[in-house]
């Protein structure tokens, strides 16, 4: 929880200095607040609780390349699901996931939340629209 | 001096009990050496195959957490319909399935599932019976609906068993709900069930009298076990269950016990913060066995075929975690040494010994697989 106070603060910071307003700071603080609830219950178990995973079976989350540069490909992850190989910060994975059955804001609330943790930043709210537009 | 001396050791006491500290289990897993059995792939392209159920005529039920009911007859797959609606989420779907001892004359089907059945967001563990008609689910009938139902995405339980006298043990996990449901005997998760192979409550439950106990519940403290079967010696029903982070644990189920989830565990948060300070209290059962680090147990049976000579009344159990079969020897009823199997096939989600003495393991994003000699 002290790692999301933190955040808070770090993310207030970083959209003051770009400038963005800061109603739309307040629903995204609300979403990442939501997203932590979501991240313990569906996804902790594998990717751990700093988001590191498990070597050579679960990628990171933390500083994943994948993840932060990869937008609308792991919103399909996270939607639909995902098996066979991928690469994250120039491993293989062999793995899958299951769809975990969230609902569009749910999925914009947990990648609100991953993607501003674990060291992660992510200036561009992810919203429930930006999720429902995702197709397999 | 003294006294910056005392406030040091006051500070660095406090430190150190702030953060949980762990034992690792005595009996480390090892590298096997000199394994005479290989595995053959049987079906191949599963995602989660969840249950195995083998039928007299040598066919297999299997059960697809997505919410697919395989029938695999001569080779081939067919999909049966008429299945209950499955709420998907998280670990919840479609989940164990097996035959009525007396399938032969009475063709029952029994399965566990997530179920949005009743009030309330989200859903609950329910329990199932039915009887193939060709390929369609014909004369279904929901035995339990646990309650309440809930949006969390964890611990369904869901593991069936039967046991010599006929009657119907399930799990049901805590639903992510630790502090209220698995000590509350008058709620629902957190708890082994029995009930009639029609669902009724056997007049000899443990809490059939107490005032709003929920009387299907048998034993209770579990956190989500996902493995069980009925020892082929004893008739006893053994149970695996998931710890936190450590503390996955295998129980010898005993009416109206309490296994002591979450007041007593050998597991720590997640997070690394302590969960509770006790691994035994007075009225709580000790387990069997304890792993830590967890290797996330699903599947579990024991040898009593004459197929695997060496292996014979050893337990079997899947590690999702770490992809491998635990095999445990067992001496006394005390593990005495562990072996991890067929390491990096994948997450090893369950393990039955079939009718025909072969053991059949399911895998994740592979398929089944039997276990056969060398050649």
């Amino acid at each position: 929880m002290s790692r999301l106070v933190m955040f808070s603060v770090v993310y207030l910071l970083c959209f003051n200095v770009f400038g963005q307003n800061s109603a739309n700071n307040e629903d995204v603080i609300d979403s990442i607040d939501r997203g932590v609830i979501i991240y313990e219950d569906f996804c902790m178990n594998c990717h751990l609780v700093d988001g590191e995973g498990v070597k050579n079976v679960i990628p990171p989350l933390a500083a994943s390349d994948f993840l932060m540069k990869k937008r609308s490909e792991s919103l399909k992850v996270v939607k639909f699901g995902q098996s066979g190989k991928m690469v994250v910060n120039g491993k293989t994975y062999n793995g899958s996931m299951a769809a975990m059955g969230l609902t569009n804001q749910e999925i914009a609330d947990v990648m609100n939340y991953i993607t501003n943790s674990f060291g992660n930043s992510n200036a561009i709210k992810f919203t429930e629209q930006e999720v429902l537009k995702i197709e397999k | 001096m003294k006294s910056f001396k005392f406030f040091l050791l006051i500070f660095i006491t406090v430190n150190y009990s702030a953060c949980a500290q762990q034992v690792d289990s005595e009996i480390k897993a090892e590298e096997p050496i000199g394994v005479n059995y290989t595995t053959e792939l049987i079906i191949d392209e599963l995602s989660i195959p969840w249950g195995m159920a083998f039928l007299p005529d040598g066919s297999l039920l299997i059960t697809e957490k997505s919410g697919e009911l395989i029938h695999f007859k001569n080779n081939e797959r067919v999909t049966i319909s008429g299945l209950p609606e499955v709420y998907n989420r998280g670990q919840g779907g479609l989940l164990d399935v097996i035959i009525h001892p007396k399938f032969s004359e009475n063709g029952w089907i029994y399965f566990s599932y997530a179920s949005q059945e009743g009030d309330g967001d989200g859903g609950n563990t329910a329990i199932m019976r039915a009887k193939l008609d060709g390929n369609t689910l014909i004369d279904k009938q929901v035995l339990y609906k646990a309650e309440p139902n809930t949006t969390k995405g964890q611990h369904f339980g869901s593991r069936l068993v039967f046991d010599n006298e006929g009657f119907l043990y399930f799990s049901v996990g805590d639903r992510g709900n630790r502090d209220e449901n698995p000590q509350d005997i008058t709620r629902d998760c957190g708890k082994i069930y029995r009930l009639n192979d029609d669902g009724t409550v056997p007049n000899d439950n443990p809490f059939i009298s107490e005032p709003n106990a929920k009387t299907a519940i048998y034993s209770y403290g579990h956190r989500n076990p996902q493995g069980m079967f009925k020892h082929p010696e004893t008739g006893e029903i053994w149970t695996h269950e998931h710890g936190p982070q450590g503390g996955d644990e295998i129980n010898i189920i005993q009416k109206g016990l309490n296994y002591g989830w979450p007041k007593i565990s050998y597991g720590i948060n997640y997070s690394g913060t302590t969960l509770t300070e006790n691994t035994a209290l007075p009225g709580m059962e000790q387990p069997l066995f304890y792993w830590v680090p967890s290797i996330a147990p699903s599947g579990f049976a024991i040898i009593s075929s004459d197929k695997y000579p060496e292996w014979k009344g050893d337990l079997l159990v899947g590690s999702l975690k770490f992809q491998y079969l635990e095999r445990l020897v067992l001496e006394n009823n005390k593990v005495v040494k562990r072996e991890k199997l067929f390491e990096g096939l994948g997450r090893v989600r369950n393990v039955v010994q079939a009718p025909d003495g072969y053991i059949y393991v399911s895998i994740e994003n592979l398929g089944i697989v039997k276990i056969v000699p060398k050649s």
